[in-house]
């Protein structure tokens, strides 16, 4: 492969991460924020954002700090918050499990919600792409996603409690995510588990530690696969 | 809410929760590698986004904790317009960017 096509994969991933940017720092702002206000340190506050790098999670093990939550419960909450990545692993297996061990370590490292779904949806949309075109494609995903991450941590951190709430950044979240699943809904088996997760998300939502996301992720799958094959079987096409 | 976090406390839950994390990234590409998964397992792992982000969104537009829970129209508002406009566009920026204006413009006219 020539220099110039490598080139052109990575900068595609930039390019599709680029509208995260607008998320990303308002959302890591806010995380900088809150956590020096509940008395972490400028250091600390950088130091937890670089080892976890998982957004919701480190909410989560910020409140249930807070509330003096004995260490254990906040370290199973706050990781079954982030079991969804192990979901995130199983999918990307098909696409990266051929790399050298030294890049998978890299992109699990690097895997959160957007970097995830962007480099997933390309991957579906192009089986053709090599292993290392995939591996320099989710490389340029996350580059404007995480040191941006950790340079707005840091921003927060600095600007201590400044951030009034009616900016509601709270739901840069929800938005982002949002926008990142309107485009995928390619077939039937996509609404369908979209919808049964919803439902079953809602329904679970007193289901203690977050579990009720799992159950919910795992009824979708189930719910979507079900009407890949039953669309199979009726001759449709998927 | 607060009594000041231990530092003690604080770098514990910093490194496991890292090291957790990862793992749990790490587990499937990790381990499975380039070993090939069953059909079924792939079927199901098709709709794993599809699944997974509504599940984590639906409770967050419905119930936010910025209102302690309370139902909230320009959450509301602003969640159906970005899915609206992402349906129709399949762009993730102009749909944030609508759901963003959507969001400001309805806590400004009605708070």
């Amino acid at each position: 492969m020539t220099s110039s096509t490598r080139k052109s994969v990575y900068f595609q991933g930039v390019r599709d991460a680029a509208p995260f940017i607008l998320v990303i720092i308002p959302f890591s702002t806010l995380f900088g924020v809150l956590a020096t206000e509940a008395g972490l340190s400028v250091f600390e506050t950088l130091a937890f954002s670089v080892v976890v790098i998982a957004g919701a999670a480190q909410f989560t093990a910020l409140q249930l700090m807070q509330e003096n939550v004995p260490t254990a419960i906040v370290l199973i909450s706050a990781l079954a918050v982030n079991l969804r990545m192990a979901m995130y692993s199983a999918s990307l297996t098909p696409y990266l499990g051929a790399a050298p061990l030294w890049q998978r370590a890299l992109c699990a490292y690097l895997t959160v919600d957007q970097s995830y779904v962007v480099s997933v949806s390309k991957f579906e949309r192009e089986p053709q792409m090599t292993v290392p075109e995939r591996v320099r494609y989710f490389l340029g995903v996350v580059t404007p996603i995480v040191p941006l991450w950790y340079g707005f941590t840091l921003v927060g951190a600095l600007l201590g409690a400044q951030i009034p709430e009616s900016w509601a950044l709270d739901f840069a979240i929800p938005i982002t995510f949002l926008a990142m699943i309107a485009p995928m809904f390619r077939t039937m088996a996509h609404v369908v588990a979209a919808l049964v997760a919803v439902m079953v998300a809602l329904l679970a939502a007193g289901v203690p530690y977050s579990l009720g996301l799992i159950i919910a992720g795992v009824a979708g799958m189930m719910a979507g696969a079900q009407t890949e094959l039953w669309m199979e079987r009726r001759g449709m096409r998927t | 809410m607060t009594d000041d976090i231990a530092t003690g406390t604080l770098w514990t839950v910093i490194i496991l929760l890292g090291l957790g994390s990862f793992g749990l990234r790490f587990m499937f590409t990790g381990l499975v590698g380039d070993r090939a998964m069953p059909d079924w397992l792939l079927r199901h792992l098709r709709y794993t986004a599809v699944a997974i982000l509504p599940a984590l969104v639906a409770p967050q537009v419905l119930w936010p904790v910025a209102t302690d829970g309370a139902f909230d129209i320009p959450r509301v508002t602003a969640a159906v317009v970005t899915l609206g406009v992402g349906l129709v566009t399949k762009n993730v920026l102009t749909a944030i960017i609508s759901g963003a204006v959507t969001l400001y413009g309805l806590l400004y006219l009605l708070g």
